[in-house]
């Protein structure tokens, strides 16, 4: 088990390297940083004395090792448009994003797993059809235009919600929902499909043989099971949550990293893109490690491979 | 599968659930297939022969004809605005919502065929590599499938999309670039099951060369994964699509593509919520279409498969 988890977290480690690496190449790639620092107003002569100042002169490899030696020792540098360390920027962004996402995550998963087990538990019923056809429908549905007539209905027709900002528990109705509607389906699918394999399994009959209660049954034994799966989609899906909260946070004009990236690409500010790239990829590789984890202590067949 | 008694139980158990899942095909695969293959067939249709729907030029502005609702406020409303000249109203610059909203179509559709191509190619060249050749190969490929799973697709595009700046081209090749995960992780693991079978050793066995294995034994029989993993791509594409344009940073205007639409909308959100309405339902049943016939091609090919 402890090899697994240490050849599990060296891969982790790797990623975040490539990921570093990439996010490098692509933003120096991109923006003259001296150039963007500097403004549009700069002379060549101002921009050369940035060059130098912040060492933009030296080779692309240098320049990434002593970007890379200052990120482990935690500074992400210095914004280009707010003047001030990137990670007093992203850090006081960052709780706004993690309310939402962990509430999106949780709506889905509070409705989709109990939907899931009754429409696993029948097959072919009524209910199972009308979750398949949920499951069909939110998965066309685009979730920034669902925001969108969220805002139209309870924003500007009933005016229950607020249409934006991130200041009180309202605000967050709209994004949270909006959210989790994505996430929700592949969940909902996953469990009930789950269900459906557990339920046919040799130890559920032996369970009903033994004569327990169907409830006994099919939470003790059958939902344990089923839901092994869900650990891992989970993460995936709560990594990508955070990620396309972009557009969602935009829409509603919250105060989280989502917005701050956004607001980061258009006026062009490359340490704080960097940096909110990094930490979503870290969110990301950190919850799939979690989840591999977990998924390997409760099912040992896992750790050999 | 290590003894013959542990085959039998599996198969047996796949057999009960593919029974009654044929239940279920019967139900919703069949009428999956044809909804989503009869819708999407209409949507090309549309797409294709778009200047001979409408009279109107997309991109012909008339400030004298801005926000005219559409033709039902005439009935429920009594708004004198509304007539048949613009059956679904005008835009703030008074182009006609019909015509932009049908050759929108076209750029959706674009998106998701050529996004998908691209990514396709990518994709299934590396899952058919690290499931075929596994080992080294395999454990390089599945890293950088790794690496690209945990960098988030939307920052990244728009990152990208900022520098380059946004044209149709640029979209394209952006997510083309980025969602091929789908493809390598599918395609590597239904050419794990189909190295094993006997068809493949007997190839070998003959003295079939690798890249002869793989395109005339191994290739043939990924084909139906194939389509399905594209559908789901094709939907997800054109959703990423209309995001990027909704934030600006997709295709540019004047191009009528469904999100840019959403986003000029956007501020007549209080007086004309049908102007975002539009737009939206034209999105949601394109990917509906999508998605249904990704279905029930899984239904037909694959019962097995149904999540």
């Amino acid at each position: 088990m402890l090899r697994f988890i240490f050849r599990r977290a060296a891969v982790g480690v790797l990623v975040l390297v490539a990921v570093a690496i990439l996010t490098f190449a692509l933003t120096n790639a991109a923006v003259d940083p001296a150039r963007a620092i500097a403004g549009d107003s700069a002379t060549a002569d101002d921009i050369r004395a940035i060059r130098e100042l912040y060492g933009f002169d030296r080779p692309l490899h240098i320049q990434f090792l002593a970007w890379a030696q200052d990120i482990i020792q935690g500074d992400l540098g210095q914004s280009y448009r707010q003047r001030r360390p990137v990670s007093d920027v992203v850090l006081e962004r960052l709780p706004v994003t993690m309310i939402l996402g962990a509430t999106a995550f949780l709506l889905a998963v509070v409705v989709a797993i109990p939907l899931g087990i009754l429409a696993g538990l029948k097959p072919n019923s009524w209910i199972d059809r009308c979750a398949l056809t949920i499951a069909v429908l939110g998965q066309a549905v685009p979730n920034f235009w669902l925001a969108l007539m969220g805002i139209v209905i309870f924003s500007v027709q009933l005016r229950l919600l607020p249409a934006s900002g991130s200041g009180t528990w309202q605000s967050f109705v709209l994004p949270s929902v909006a959210l989790a509607y994505y996430a929700m389906p592949t969940l909902m699918r996953l469990t009930r499909a789950g269900m459906i394999d557990t339920l046919q399994s040799d130890y559920v009959r032996t369970a009903r043989a033994k004569g327990l209660l169907p409830p006994q049954v099919v939470l003790k034994h059958a939902l344990r099971n089923a839901i092994l799966p869900l650990v891992s989609v989970s993460a995936v899906q709560l990594g990508m949550m955070l990620g396309g909260s972009v557009v969602i946070e935009t829409i509603f004009a919250m105060q989280g990293i989502g917005y701050l990236a956004w607001e980061s690409i258009t006026m062009s500010d490359p340490p704080v893109v960097q940096a909110i790239v990094l930490t979503i990829a870290s969110f990301y590789v950190v919850l799939t490690f979690s989840a591999d984890v977990i998924n390997a202590w409760l099912d040992p067949r896992l750790r050999g491979s | 599968m290590t003894t013959a008694g542990h085959n039998a139980t599996a198969s047996e158990r796949e057999e009960s659930i593919a029974r009654r899942r044929s239940a279920i095909s019967r139900y919703l695969g069949h009428r999956s297939l044809v909804i989503g293959g009869v819708g999407l067939a209409l949507l090309i249709l549309i797409a294709v022969f778009a200047p001979l729907l409408t009279w109107h030029d997309p991109y012909m502005q008339d400030l004298t004809s801005r926000r005219i609702p559409p033709i039902w406020h005439g009935w429920f409303y009594d708004n004198p605005k509304a007539g048949w000249l613009h059956p679904l109203g005008t835009d703030p610059l008074g182009r006609d919502y019909f015509t932009r909203l049908v050759y929108g179509a076209r750029i959706s559709l674009f998106v998701g065929f050529s996004v998908v191509a691209l990514s396709c190619v990518i994709g299934t060249t590396l899952g058919v590599l690290a499931g075929y050749f596994g080992g080294r190969i395999d454990a390089v490929i599945s890293f950088i499938v790794t690496t690209r799973l945990s960098m988030p697709v939307v920052l990244v595009a728009l990152a990208v999309v900022s520098i380059f700046d946004g044209s149709l081209q640029v979209v394209i090749l952006v997510l083309g670039l980025l969602l091929w995960d789908r493809f390598a992780v599918v395609m590597r693991s239904v050419t794990l099951q189909i190295k094993s079978q006997e068809f493949v050793t007997a190839a070998r066995a003959v003295g079939c060369s690798n890249l002869r294995i793989i395109l005339t034994e191994i290739m043939p029989n990924v084909a139906n994964s194939l389509i399905i993993v594209a559908t789901i791509e094709m939907a997800v594409a054109i959703i990423y699509e209309a995001s990027l344009s909704f934030l600006g940073l997709g295709i540019q205007p004047p191009l009528p593509s469904w999100g840019l639409m959403l986003a000029e909308a956007r501020p007549e959100i209080f007086f004309a919520a049908w102007m975002i309405t539009l737009p939206g339902i034209a999105l949601f049943l394109l990917v509906l279409f999508v998605n249904l016939l990704g279905d029930g091609v899984r239904d037909i090919t694959a019962p097995e498969g149904r999540a």
